[in-house]
């Protein structure tokens, strides 16, 4: 019945584990009962759950990444402490296994269930407003994706306390992951994980690409399209090709696993190699998924507060889509010491220093948008410019490990662990950070708190140096990543330095939520009453801030590049349209909800081997898509006068708010 | 206010750029090599650096330099809200990466040949044939020509290129002597190579890098490099010992075990790494007695 789940898998043993485990369903319980005590749970029901609006699940998405992220720091903080202290005699609070399971899931949260949910609540938010859409071409799926991903963060969460997490690495460790080595339920959980938020993914993935090239608004070429929604259609592209690799190598493990086969296994022919290739072969252009809508955010952001154009707007193109080219051609850099021939090395060493060609061209570009501006140095630019000089020290080191000689001892080494934190905290996280900030009142009508914004950069600026280039020193002295101990007391003080910049970011999150605090308990005073609340340039700005669920009342036709500033500056902007007609507008569906829940058991079934309700969660995600394939009343219709009693309260709003207008 | 707090900004990372610089020039093991092979990796590592500075150094100025000059109360400075492009300047900030990139690649192309892990270390001297076992969590180094085997300790002679045979009997491992230079995977079922030479004597960290299991942070072993004649004497003394590298012997050890102690052997059974090697072949591995508290969770 419970296939391998028995009493024994739930954690009661070690303290930290006990906590979560009597902890979260406390937490969880206490939710849903004062969620029902303030008979809550119908509005987020219509509201939220069901929503199709991109806005919405945007924003819920945003969340989503948000409280991972918590997680996946908490798990920092821990392998920190963990390091700082475990030194020669002292081993530290945590089992070498426990930390394992740490660093294991820090960075399948990050990537995975942080990074990618925020990026993707990002460019929801912002992509059909940029483009003059009214949703994404599949509002439905839209939601099925989100639902998939919150059912891959529960079964990572789930693990905490039912069983254990991989022990691999985020990204599996061949042939260590296979049955043999690492009999438990922890490589399960990782791959399902990975899988279900994998098939949501490649789906948002395809939502996205057919979105921006089928849905722009007439005349907006795609030589027109805002940098962000232009990073947005090159991730997508990566998305929808990579994943797919990701998808068979998780498969072909799984068969491993499940079915006794070897494609990963040391015997029968079975290639650990193999793993390696097909993983990266994602896991690469990955990276780049991650990173490129930060690229697309910073060349919004740099523009806008610069109050001038972007300089060099094809070069950010092309070098946009030449990082995406490049990104598929370098999956070997991962794995250098592999023993690969000379030529091989040198052909991946090379490539990989290729893509350090268009990302320096597009630091340049973004400093001369800076030159002969006027630049406002509101929040999102304060992260522009650490993003600029940090972004830079990582790309060095990249380079550096791009030389194979130079990678065949920094390999594997803390200088390594420096290195990619480098790129996806300044060069992701700093670039979403900016684009919270930026696209916050867009959305809800008020701007983030100036002060406490800056307070939490602050934290994030020195924090970031400080956790981070002692590692980088490390990896010159050798220290291999992922040690639950050593014995080099000559590592330790760094390892303390790292420890406290971690406290520091750990000061600049505090810092965050008290921003969160402050801005809604001031949000009358930071309202934005005109849509444009930073002097924008693209079509999002156009629009009241919150935009009405259909978002342009008359989708607007564009004659270039930055077109609402052009109107701006040729006084045409906010022109009432002669008259409004009926929009359509799709409805809430529940599906997403329901293949969330399916995907959920699906996937706990077959990490604990139970098989029918495998089966029975396979057939409810299969019977919700067929139910909803067969649902033609999936709109519904807001009448013009509707419309026009919408828009005329906000061009009243706009008239009062007219002089005070980016004073 | 607003230029105080960008000054702040820049001690910030300044400070601790400097630092790393510093540091790392003063000599972590990576830059206090011990071998013609670790020599070499760090002038390169010191030559690519020093050329990425062509563009950094430019970068870091012109992000003070603008945000300053061209902050919004520094109503003097040029503003040209519709300038967006310079051919000029696109080519250069083209141009100057793809020239550094290119000088990058040569660098690149001729280094990676040299310090191929593969190629014999040119030398007068005839190579030290080691043959390396990884396993959980321990390293056996077996000299075949001599035929002498060591577990957790390494003795290499000084001036002598030491060829490795490597392999690994469980999970893939990475072989690291960060004071010697390259590192390279050691995989089951199949062998890698690595060439390396100390050119001094000493005691230097070996180590894994690849994670291999809970055992994983203590498989580290001593590396010692000899004058050749107490090479010759430590191999001799080796020869001495009662203990023997049989594959029964082998058999014992190849279970997961923590810092087992070094110990020499007097003799290896004959093609006992071509046996580790292809004992993979087959449907079933070789005997792993894997005793459960090793290999699930210890969280319990």
């Amino acid at each position: 019945m419970f296939g391998r789940l028995t009493w024994d898998s739930i954690q009661t043993h070690d303290p930290f584990l006990f906590m979560a485990t009597i902890g979260m369903p406390i937490v969880v319980i206490a939710l849903v009962i004062v969620l029902a005590y303030f008979k809550k749970w119908g509005y987020l029901w219509r509201e939220w759950f069901t929503t199709v609006d991109h806005k919405k699940i945007g924003f819920m998405y945003i969340i989503l990444g948000m409280m991972m992220m918590l997680r996946g720091f908490v798990d920092a903080i821990m392998m920190r402490a963990q390091q700082s202290i475990a030194e020669g005699a002292n081993h530290g609070y945590l089992t070498a296994d426990h930390f394992s399971q740490i660093f294991s899931a820090h960075g399948t949260i990050m990537i995975i269930f942080a990074a990618m949910p925020i990026f993707i609540g990002l460019m929801n938010i912002a992509v059909p407003l940029q483009i003059g859409a009214r949703d994404v071409a599949f509002p439905a799926l839209n939601s099925v994706s989100f639902w998939l991903t919150v059912s891959a963060s529960l079964l990572v969460m789930v693990s905490l306390s039912i069983g254990d997490f991989s022990t691999a690495g985020w990204t599996g460790i061949a042939p260590y992951f296979e049955k043999q080595y690492s009999p438990g339920s922890g490589v399960d959980y990782w791959t399902w994980a990975l899988q279900l938020s994998g098939v949501g993914t490649t789906l948002t993935g395809i939502n996205f690409f057919v979105t921006i090239i089928k849905m722009r608004a007439p005349g907006l070429k795609l030589m027109r399209m805002p940098l962000f929604t232009w990073t947005a259609l090159t991730t997508n592209a990566l998305i929808v090709l990579s994943f797919p690799a990701l998808t068979v190598a998780l498969l072909l493990l799984t068969l491993d696993r499940y079915l006794g086969m070897n494609f990963f296994t040391n015997l029968l022919g079975g290639n650990v190699m193999l793993y390696n290739n097909i993983f990266w072969m994602w896991g690469h252009p990955e990276v780049y998924i991650v990173i490129l809508p930060a690229f697309g955010i910073f060349s919004e952001v740099v523009a806008t507060f610069s109050r001038k154009q972007i300089f060099g707007y094809h070069s950010l193109v092309y070098a946009t889509a030449v990082i995406m080219i490049l990104s598929f051609t370098v999956w070997l850099h991962h794995f250098f010491t592999m023993g690969n021939s000379v030529d091989v090395n040198i052909a991946f060493g090379i490539a990989t220093m290729l893509i350090a060609i268009p990302t320096g061209v597009k630091v340049f570009d973004w400093l001369f948008t800076m030159y002969r501006g006027r630049i406002n140095f509101s929040t999102p630019m304060y992260w522009l410019v650490a993003f600029l000089v940090m972004f830079v020290v990582g790309g060095m080191t990249g380079v550096l490990m791009a030389i194979p000689p130079i990678d065949y001892l920094v390999h594997n080494t803390v200088f390594l662990v420096a290195h990619f934190h480098n790129m996806l905290i300044p060069g992701a996280l700093f670039g979403y950070f900016a684009g919270l900030i930026y696209w916050f009142p867009k959305i809800f009508g008020f701007k983030l708190d100036e002060r406490w914004g800056k307070i939490s950069f602050w934290g994030w600026a020195i924090g970031f140096p400080t956790a981070f280039f002692p590692l980088y020193v490390l990896g010159f002295m050798g220290m291999p990543r992922r040690m639950y101990h050593y014995d080099n007391p000559t590592w330790q003080p760094l390892l303390i330095v790292a420890a406290i910049g971690t406290a520091i970011i750990a000061g600049a999150f505090v810092a965050m939520a008290i921003q969160a605090y402050v801005s809604v308990k001031n949000r009358k005073k930071n309202a934005d009453l005109t849509g444009d609340p930073w002097n924008g340039r693209t079509l999002e700005w156009s629009i009241p801030s919150p935009p009405p669920v259909y978002n342009f009342a008359v989708i607007p036709t564009v004659e270039g590049r930055d077109s609402f500033w052009t109107e701006k500056e040729k006084g045409t902007a906010y022109k009432r349209p002669e008259k409004y007609s009926d929009i359509h507008v799709p409805k809430n569906v529940p599906y997403g909800v329901w293949i969330g829940i399916a995907a959920f058991f699906f996937g706990f079934a077959m990490i604990w081997y139970m098989w029918w309700l495998a089966i029975l969660g396979l057939i409810g995600a299969i019977t919700t898509v067929i139910i909803a394939a067969n649902n033609d009343e999936n709109e519904y219709v807001i009448s013009a006068e509707e419309v026009k009693k919408i828009e005329d309260a906000h061009y009243e709003r706009l008239a009062a708010a007219g002089g005070k207008q980016h004073e | 206010m607003r230029k105080k707090s960008f000054g702040r900004f820049f001690k910030s990372i300044g400070l601790p750029l400097a630092v790393f610089l510093f540091s790392s020039c003063q000599g972590g093991s990576l830059f206090d090599p011990k071998g013609p092979i670790g020599s070499q990796e760090k002038s390169l590592i010191l030559i690519t650096f020093a050329l990425m500075l062509i563009v950094a150094i430019p970068v870091f100025a012109m992000v003070i330099w603008f945000s300053v000059r061209y902050r919004e109360s520094n109503k003097k400075a040029t503003y040209k809200p519709e300038w967006e492009g310079s051919l000029k300047i696109e080519t250069v900030i083209w141009l100057v990466p793809v020239a550094i990139i290119a000088v990058l690649s040569y660098l690149t192309w001729v280094k990676t040949i040299d310090l191929d892990p593969y190629k014999p270390i040119a030398s007068t001297e005839r190579p030290l044939h080691v043959e390396v076992v990884s396993l959980d969590w321990n390293w056996l180094f077996i000299y075949p020509d001599e035929n002498i085997a060591s577990i957790n300790k390494l003795v290499i002679p000084e001036g002598r290129p030491v060829t490795f045979d490597l392999t690994s009997a469980t999970v893939m491992t990475s072989f690291f002597i960060p004071q010697l230079g390259s590192q390279i995977y050691a995989m089951a079922g199949m062998t890698t190579h690595l060439n390396l030479e100390a050119d001094a004597t000493g005691t230097f960290l070996g180590e894994n890098m690849e994670y291999s299991g809970s055992g994983y942070a203590s498989m580290h072993f001593d590396t010692v490099s000899l004058p050749q004649d107490q090479f010759a004497s430590w191999v001799q003394t080796a020869k001495a010992s009662p203990s023997r590298m049989t594959l029964t012997q082998f058999n014992q050890l190849n279970t997961p075990t923590l810092n087992y102690p070094v110990t020499t052997y007097s003799s290896v059974d004959p093609g006992l790494f071509n046996h580790i090697v292809h004992s993979f072949d087959s449907e079933m591995p070789m005997p792993q007695a894997m005793p459960a508290d090793m290999t699930t969770s210890t969280k319990k």
